[in-house]
């Protein structure tokens, strides 16, 4: 809502500077967008009226003028804009001015431009003749009779009076953030009953009453029926003869435009003026265009079909309301008018309506038909129907006072229900309680009554009364913002709440934490990446038809296919997050998500999907390979307390290396798949090198973390070592023969560890030999040679006996 | 006899003085105190004297012993010590060559601020509560006050699933789950993620963070509010911030407030960051609306309550001074890690 704040003071007196005026006005509940001062950086521009126009003798696209700028002699200016004439009043740059610009056709110039005389096209140029916008003035408020060229001023002005000072161009104006609950603050009126609250200040209303009334009536011309009470609480109509279209004066222009409106003409300009005054949009239309001078409030009949204003032929549905006269529609009701009903230049007769509909069904006609308006915004936030009468006499005041019509005795209005003031008990008590003060009664009372809230004060209990324009003030906790605000926040004591409760982390909540600190300890950055990906992330990393992850939460408006799914792995984001790295040619990237995926399989809590944490590693760079991508996993695991996990091959998974892929199992249950990318797939996001990737279920990991921990004494007796070679066929796995010695050792067996593997000569082809290393140790005594060798002996053959292994000298 | 002794232990101190080596030193010793030294010989020949002679005799032997084994011990600690110097000399590396890399990670500096944040309220006493990223357009709209025509509802501001379920707008739900799972006193943020129907640019992204707190008990006043705001705000911005709480409105709250920071980069006087006010924009908050409390089945004049919520990524954006939102989302690894 912009307030231009000259304007603000027709309604209430305002004392202080505009800072001041604006910390005020914020602190006691105002929500300020910006403040913008017009007026700043024009200097030495006059009124000037042309006398004279005539051909440049060189260009055939200029102009050379004589314009009287109300000393003895004209000044030359040389122009190119031809919306001018002989006669009309301009403003004229003279030789050393300074204007805000930016000049017609070229870029805003920090600071404004300095206009100097000078030759054009061999013609001499005292100066410039300028436009509304080279002033300042934003192109959408420029007066339509101007927007071509050069401003032609109201004809009020004298030649020679300095601009700024006749037209009073310097203003300050305030642009407030209007919440939902307040539609009373757009307009003037609402405002300024926030500024007389504030500083104390009286609030005037606008004169509506008109003097010199036609004796013909209003309901001669026009009939008017609601035959929808519930969508069209009230409607208010008065005619007005003898109309007279021309241009507003300025002091009418000017509240216009500050306000961000352009004015149009005198009709128009009124129309709008009475709604930036009251909130309330106003209609007028040419009553020549009423059907059997009757206006009909009532819904349209499906697939009508209307010409709105705008020229666009629309289908009506019969959920949408309209005003029509006896031959059908003419404007969709608070909305938009019809083409047909508009005023023309000679129109001579006009009803003006001010009506009110309902909110709900002004927004859903908008949304229907896809045309959002001034007054269709204006009504969705709600608008008192007691403001329809006073706006609709302020128009016809206007009109009287411009002299652009005659007003005709008496309305129309139709107001089957009355909206009576809502009235309430309040708690003085109550309020102090909940503002943790002690304020009196009466205090709260004067406090409401500069609102408007009229009061009765019977003990603790205050009786109130909310003026009608607030819709907002219904139940108790209402009314301590209002007295609070203008008590002061800033008045308010300070306290904390006696009670502190034991703050604590979920066990999940901790788990999270702690792998985010071992990963991050393991050297790997965490990243975040959007919970909503493209259905073609499924493709990308190989996920088959008929695969879970592709049982997708669907959103039904996203913003493009991109982000259309909700996620149900996070391998693609990783690799997204890769290939941006990679592409920016950085060497070596380690990254990690913990985050949610969805699915849709119904088993969900209030029908909602399931959510999963997951957890995905990621890292290409020349240190990558399996065996690194799987001691992080495994450190990751042993700290989370997932104890006893088994890796085992996994040649099918579609987004991994058939030949370089585990299963993570714990119990036989799967917690995670860990491997090297499939080539292709690396190849598909841009990434041309060996990609590693773990993708763990991090739900699972949580459930089956056991992270207690007993002190273990330790040994007091020495331990034994023995180191041996096998050399076995290619296919045997580290870890069956991992699995067998343990078993065939048993208890004395500390640890196992395989500290080499190799290839190549003695060794037969298609072998390898692995190297291990076994611990052995008693608890209660030194173990003997003897003992351990045998063990040893035993573990060998089973080696042999089962994996064909034959030992190796080392 | 004894001017031999004399002459030995004369010549092997000067023989000792000179050696030059731990080697030469060890050859010496050998020389004069092995199985067939020269002073070795000397005591054989002792057997020789007469026994009068030999007591004499045998104490300078003794003592030229012990003269020459002080000399060798203390030479060999000279050259010991001037060998090490020597081998440390050798090993002398460039310290100035630069250091093995051995990187932690870092935490993503959404998590950092929301961790930051976290800590500041558990030291005051909050739980951390969680909800789900797709809601219930009951617990997202509805719980929380917003009528049937916010225009926050719409399909242009809102992420939708189906006509009921939707991503969630706000983490406000979390205080509707809070107060339907847990009796007073309670309170809890929530950090989480969030979704509007905006298109990436400098300033907006279509999914980002908020943390949301919730304080319900019996006699919370606006003072508590205040109070615990003001507190986490000196921590967080530093122990001289000052706060100002502006009126506004939220549908969940009544009354309702903004709180504005005193800018941390210039201390209020006015710069780039706070666009010269002075002050910076950190959240809203409020009292917590009545029809909300009745949600989790609340007497309401028994149990009255605050909430706030603020977005993580304009706290981080402005205390960090980025100037695009979408750095965040990108996860270039060098972005990442200026944070570590």
């Amino acid at each position: 809502m912009l307030v231009p704040i000259r304007w603000l003071k027709d309604y209430t007196d305002v004392n202080v500077d505009a800072d001041e005026f604006v910390r005020r006005m914020v602190l006691s509940g105002s929500n300020l967008e910006t403040v913008e001062h017009f007026g700043e950086g024009i200097e030495g521009v006059v009124i000037g009226r042309i006398a004279k126009i005539e051909k440049h003798p060189n260009a055939d696209k200029l102009l050379v003028c004589l314009i009287d700028v109300g000393k003895a002699e004209p000044v030359q200016i040389v122009t190119g804009a031809h919306n001018i004439f002989e006669g009309a009043l301009v403003p004229v740059c003279l030789d050393g001015s300074h204007i805000p610009g930016p000049l017609h056709g070229q870029p805003k110039v920090e600071g404004g431009v300095t206009i100097h005389a000078g030759q054009l096209r061999g013609v001499d140029s005292f100066g410039m003749l300028c436009s509304c916008s080279e002033l300042g003035f934003d192109d959408k408020v420029v007066p339509v009779a101007s927007r071509e060229g050069i401003w032609i001023l109201p004809d009020e002005f004298e030649p020679g009076q300095d601009i700024v000072e006749a037209m009073g161009l310097k203003e300050t104006v305030v642009d407030f953030e209007i919440t939902p609950n307040r539609p009373d603050c757009l307009s003037m009126l609402g405002m300024a009953r926030e500024a007389s609250a504030t500083f104390g200040t009286p609030l005037r209303y606008p004169d509506t009453e008109c003097r010199k009334v036609a004796p013909e009536k209003s309901e001669d011309y026009i009939k008017i029926s609601i035959e929808r009470p519930d969508l069209c609480k009230r409607y208010c109509g008065r005619v007005i003869k003898d109309i007279k279209v021309e241009q507003s004066p300025w002091w009418l222009q000017r509240c216009l435009i500050f306000s961000g409106q352009r004015p149009i003409n005198n009709i128009v300009d009124i129309t709008n003026f009475v709604m930036l005054e009251y909130g309330q949009p106003l209609h007028a239309f040419d009553i020549r265009t009423v059907r059997g001078s009757h206006i009909i409030v009532d819904t349209a009949a499906d697939g009508e079909k209307f010409t709105t204003l705008d020229g666009n032929e629309r289908t009506l549905t019969s959920s949408m309301l309209m005003i029509k006269d006896e031959g059908g529609p003419t404007a969709v009701a608070g909305v938009m008018g019809g083409l047909a009903s508009e005023i023309e230049d000679d129109t001579s007769m006009v009803l003006v309506e001010s009506a009110n509909f309902l909110g709900d069904s002004v927004r859903r006609t908008s949304k229907a038909l896809g045309l959002r308006t001034e007054a269709s915004g204006r009504f969705e936030k709600g608008i008192d129907p007691n403001l329809a009468k006073d706006a609709c006499n302020r128009f016809c005041y206007l009109v009287e006072q411009l002299g652009a019509g005659t007003v005709l005795a008496g309305d129309v209005d139709v107001y089957p229900s009355v909206e009576e003031p809502v009235t309430i008990d309040i708690r003085a008590s109550r309020m102090n309680k909940l503002m943790g003060v002690e304020i009196s009664a009466e205090q709260m009372c004067a406090y409401l009554n500069a609102l408007e809230i009229q009061t009765s004060v019977n003990g603790d209990i205050i009786t109130v009364t909310a003026p009608t324009v607030r819709q907002d003030l219904l139940i108790e906790e209402d009314y301590v913002e209002e007295i609070s605000r203008l008590y002061g926040y800033d008045k308010l004591p300070v306290a904390l709440p006696k009670h502190t409760a034991e703050a604590k982390l979920t066990p999940r909540q901790e788990l999270r934490s702690l792998a985010k600190d071992v990963l991050t300890g393991l050297g790997m950055d965490e990243v975040q990446t959007y919970s909503f990906v493209s259905p073609k992330a499924s493709d990308k990393v190989r996920i088959p038809e008929g695969d879970p992850r592709r049982q997708f939460v669907k959103l039904i408006n996203p913003l493009g296919e991109d982000t259309s799914v909700m996620r149900t792995m996070i391998l693609p984001n990783a690799l997204e997050v890769l290939a941006t790295n990679y592409t920016r040619s950085i060497p070596e990237a380690r990254i990690f998500e913990l985050g949610n995926t969805f699915f849709n399989t119904g088993n969900g809590p209030d029908g909602l999907p399931e959510e999963k944490d997951a957890l995905c590693l990621a890292a290409y760079g020349p240190a990558e390979n399996f065996y690194l991508m799987k001691g992080r996993a495994e450190e990751l695991l042993r700290v989370l307390g997932v104890k006893g996990t088994e890796f085992v091959t996994e040649s099918s998974d579609p987004s991994f290396h058939p030949g370089r892929c585990a299963r993570i199992l714990k119990d036989g249950a799967c917690i995670g798949v860990l491997g090297q990318v499939y080539p292709e797939v690396s190849e598909g996001y841009g990434i041309d090198c060996e990609v590693y990737a773990a993708e763990l279920d991090f739900a699972k990991i949580a459930e089956l973390s056991d992270r207690e921990k007993k002190y273990e004494p330790l040994p007091k007796y020495p331990a034994m070592v023995r180191d041996f070679a096998l050399v076995v066929k290619e296919e045997v796995k580290a870890g069956d023969l991992e699995k067998l010695i343990a078993s065939e050792a048993g208890d004395l067996l500390e640890g196992v560890k395989l500290f080499d593997v190799y290839r190549g000569v003695p060794v037969p082809p298609l072998c390898k030999s692995l190297a291990f290393s076994l611990t052995y140790r008693a608890k209660d005594r030194t173990l003997k040679d003897t003992e351990v060798n045998a063990i040893n002996e035993k573990v060998l053959a089973a080696l042999k006996d089962r994996f064909d292994a034959v030992l190796r000298e080392i | 006899m004894d001017d031999r002794l004399k002459e030995i232990a004369l010549k092997a101190k000067e023989q000792i003085l000179g050696a030059e080596s731990i080697q030469d030193a060890e050859a010496l010793r050998i020389e004069y105190l092995g199985k067939k030294g020269k002073l070795t010989d000397i005591l054989k020949s002792m057997k020789d004297l007469a026994p009068e002679e030999r007591k004499s005799f045998g104490q300078l032997a003794n003592q030229t012993k012990a003269q020459i084994e002080s000399a060798l011990e203390s030479r060999m600690k000279e050259l010991k010590a001037l060998a090490r110097d020597l081998q440390l000399k050798a090993q002398t590396i460039d310290v100035t060559e630069p250091g093995t890399p051995v990187s932690l990670g870092t935490r993503h500096l959404i998590t950092q601020t929301i961790d930051e944040i976290t800590k500041i309220f558990m030291s005051m006493g909050f739980s951390v509560s969680e909800g789900p990223e797709v809601e219930t357009v009951f617990n997202n709209f509805d719980a929380l006050n917003a009528g049937p025509n916010h225009p926050a509802r719409d399909m242009t501001d809102t992420f939708y699933i189906t006509d009921d379920v939707l991503l969630r707008t706000q983490t406000s739900p979390v205080q509707v789950r809070t107060l339907l799972a847990q009796k007073p006193p309670i309170a809890v943020i929530a950090p989480g993620r969030c979704f509007r129907c905006d298109t990436p640019d400098a300033t907006h992204s279509p999914m980002f963070h908020q943390v949301e707190g919730l304080v319900v008990d019996e006699g919370i006043t606006m003072a508590d509010l205040k109070g615990v705001l003001d507190s986490f705000a000196k921590q967080m911005f530093g122990s001289s911030t000052r706060t100002n709480f502006r009126p506004h409105h939220f549908p969940f709250t009544e009354p309702s407030a903004e709180m504005d920071v005193s800018c941390f980069k210039c201390g209020g006087k006015g710069c780039r960051v706070c666009k010269g006010s002075g002050w910076i924009e950190i959240l809203g908050c409020g009292l917590v609306h009545p029809n909300v409390l009745k949600v989790g089945g609340l007497d309401t004049e028994k149990y009255t309550g605050f909430a706030f919520g603020m977005g993580v990524e304009r706290i981080a954006m402005l205390k960090y001074e980025l100037d695009d939102i979408r750095l965040l989302y990108e996860n270039d690894i060098r972005f990442i890690e200026q944070f570590k």
